[in-house]
């Protein structure tokens, strides 16, 4: 009985092993390649770890220049624009309709919440083309706000949803307490609500920030001329296409994850609970 | 600014109620204003228009821009396509894809999640937080490196292949020397390694919510029907999956929602949109709309067809559960 409960442990524990090691490898070895001189990338043997750790892929991509006068810079501070750009609209945007249906019961409420689910199930691939028209007609095409505003589409009914989470949990006391002592409505929701609501901004700004930064067809379709590129676009364009050098490659893969997976760690738990909120409570 | 004036006074005591109701009415109307005028044309409004520009024949960008007409080819652009027997491989394509996927990823998921739940604390952490990695890793990346694994002079696949004794390599595959392998030639193996990239990408999901979902059963119900000497596996059926059916049926659809639309890992993978015998409907409408020449009718109607699989898809799940509930 004893001897069982030893090798169930051991069985579970090293099944947990496998499962840590199939997730976690492709990322390690982005890093660890990105890492290995040359003739390391490229031995017979590969390394397991780097043994003669170097920078030079990264010097490589960040000093040389990709087309004349444009670096792997200027695509990750075009990227940085964009994304930035949109999780500001995005927010302010989501704050006013989460605070709608957080704090007011009105006619159209619930076909509204309906409404943000719903359109969460549009395959946003099958916009590229009317999008296009869109973009076309606007006089937006090939510049960066064109995918400003797609990405603020496609990011604003989750922004909303997770959003209403967070205004919700404010006691709504402290509006009433404000309103009392003669606040208006503007300042209760500037000096009261806006300062406890901020943490859940943030959560909900690296979401909206995840989505702009990692998108790839409408960048490819919007933009044009290669100095105005997003990092994702710049990626297949000068790297995906090369097979021969890993080591920028891998170099320019961990610069473009490592800021999502950080971002990504700090709101993972809410992320879950906005997916499938509902479900669990039934 | 009049509501700074008001305040003081108790407006309840002051207003009839007729203005009341009106004053505390408009306001939420207004906070919405900005979102559904966002969500209405940059999500609704294309999402009709993809529709009309399906039943025209557009093959210029000028069509676009306002410049030249727009000649109404009814269904044309239909026929076209469902004439023609690519169409049928395309189709094929996406739908075993889909399937296959969302098949594997659940099962792993699930798998993954029921695990963590049955790990010690340490143990635990340290799982989810790899398999966070995979999760949080970008699609984008993420197949890149996979590609790197599967590199044909000297990815870490190839040397792993190679690594095999040379008669087991012979007996099983045919060749013991696997530097310059094709991984991705045969349509067969480029859906095979799409396939470990996208479930690499999407179990973490499901296993952190099938293990948010199992934290909400108590375990006491576990406990006991393991005491009354039900094995793992019925436990499973028996009492884990009916309690987390609505969880479940939430992340199958959503699976197949997402994987029935995969176009950043098969494009990087593929190297752009040359691969014809390896297409799927979302990849096969973006290259009719914009490789030249440029079809953008076709494409939108190919569109079209996606959207409308995903919508059945989404509907039967709906009566499904509508149903068992009222079996229940």
């Amino acid at each position: 009985m004893k001897r069982g409960a030893v090798v169930k442990r051991v069985a579970l524990n090293g099944a947990g092993l496998l499962v840590a090691l199939f997730a976690a490898f492709p990322v390690y070895w982005m890093i660890a390649t990105s890492l290995k001189p040359n003739r390391e990338i490229f031995s017979a043997t590969p390394r397991p770890v780097p043994t003669a750790p170097t920078l030079e892929h990264y010097r490589e991509i960040l000093t040389g220049n990709l087309i004349p006068g444009v670096t792997f810079l200027d695509f990750f501070l075009n990227s940085v624009l964009v994304a930035v750009s949109t999780v500001v609209l995005s927010g302010l945007v989501a704050l006013l309709a989460a605070t709608a249906v957080a704090r007011f019961r009105f006619k159209l409420r619930t076909s509204f919440l309906i409404m943000l689910l719903v359109v969460q199930m549009i395959p946003l691939e099958a916009l590229v083309i009317p999008l296009f028209l869109m973009i076309q007609r606007l006089g937006l095409y090939n510049t960066l706000p064109s995918l400003v505003l797609t990405y603020l589409g496609f990011s604003l009914p989750f922004a909303v949803w997770m959003l209403r989470g967070f205004v919700a949990a404010v006691p709504k006391e402290l509006e009433e307490a404000a309103a009392i002592d003669g606040a208006s409505r503007a300042q209760t929701f500037r000096r009261v609500l806006f300062p406890l609501v901020a943490p859940g901004l943030v959560a909900t700004s690296i979401f909206s920030f995840i989505t702009a930064w990692n998108e790839l067809i409408f960048a490819l379709t919007f933009v044009n001329d290669q100095d105005r590129y997003t990092l994702p676009v710049a990626m297949t364009f000068f790297f995906g296409r090369d097979d021969t050098a890993w080591g920028p490659v891998m170099a320019a893969s961990t610069l473009f994850t490592l800021p999502v997976i950080v971002f990504f760690l700090l709101v993972q738990r809410r992320m879950v609970s906005g997916l499938v909120a509902g479900a669990v409570k039934g | 600014m009049t509501t700074l004036t008001q305040a003081p006074e108790t407006p309840a005591a002051r207003e009839t109620p007729a203005r009341r109701r009106r004053r505390v009415d408009r306001l939420p109307y207004l906070l919405l204003l900005p979102c559904l005028a966002i969500i209405g044309v940059l999500l609704l409004w294309p999402l009709g228009q993809v529709v009309a520009m399906s039943f025209f024949r557009l093959d210029n960008v000028r069509q676009l821009r306002g410049d030249r007409d727009w000649p109404w080819v009814g269904l044309g652009n239909y026929a076209e396509i469902l004439g023609d027997p690519f169409f049928r491989t395309v189709l094929r394509n996406t739908v075993l894809f889909a399937a296959a996927n969302v098949a594997l990823t659940m099962i792993l998921g699930t798998l993954v999640g029921l695990l963590l739940n049955r790990l010690g604390k340490r143990m635990a952490t340290f799982v989810a937080s790899c398999v966070m990695l995979a999760w949080a890793t970008p699609a984008l990346t993420g197949t890149i490196v996979w590609k790197w694994l599967f590199d044909d002079t000297s990815g870490l696949v190839t040397w792993l292949f190679n690594a095999l004794p040379d008669g087991l390599s012979n007996a099983l595959f045919g060749r013991a020397d696997w530097t310059g392998y094709g991984w991705f030639n045969s349509p067969l193996m480029f859906f095979s390694i799409l396939t470990l990239v996208v479930v690499w990408h999407s179990f973490p999901f499901i296993a952190v919510s099938v293990l948010a979902g199992l934290k909400s059963v108590p375990s006491e119900l576990h406990e006991a029907a393991r005491v009354d000497g039900a094995g793992p596996w019925k436990v499973f059926w028996k009492i884990t999956f009916p309690l987390l059916r609505p969880v479940f049926g939430i992340l199958v659809v959503l699976s197949t929602i997402w994987d029935f639309k995969v176009f950043t890992q098969q494009f990087v993978l593929a190297g752009g949109t040359q691969d014809r015998p390896t297409f799927m409907l979302s990849i096969y409408s973006y290259a009719e709309a914009f490789s030249p020449p440029p079809k953008y009718g076709l494409g939108a109607a190919i569109a079209v067809i996606l959207t409308l699989i995903l919508l059945v898809v989404t509907g039967l799940y709906v009566r499904m559960v509508l149903k068992q509930e009222e079996d229940a």
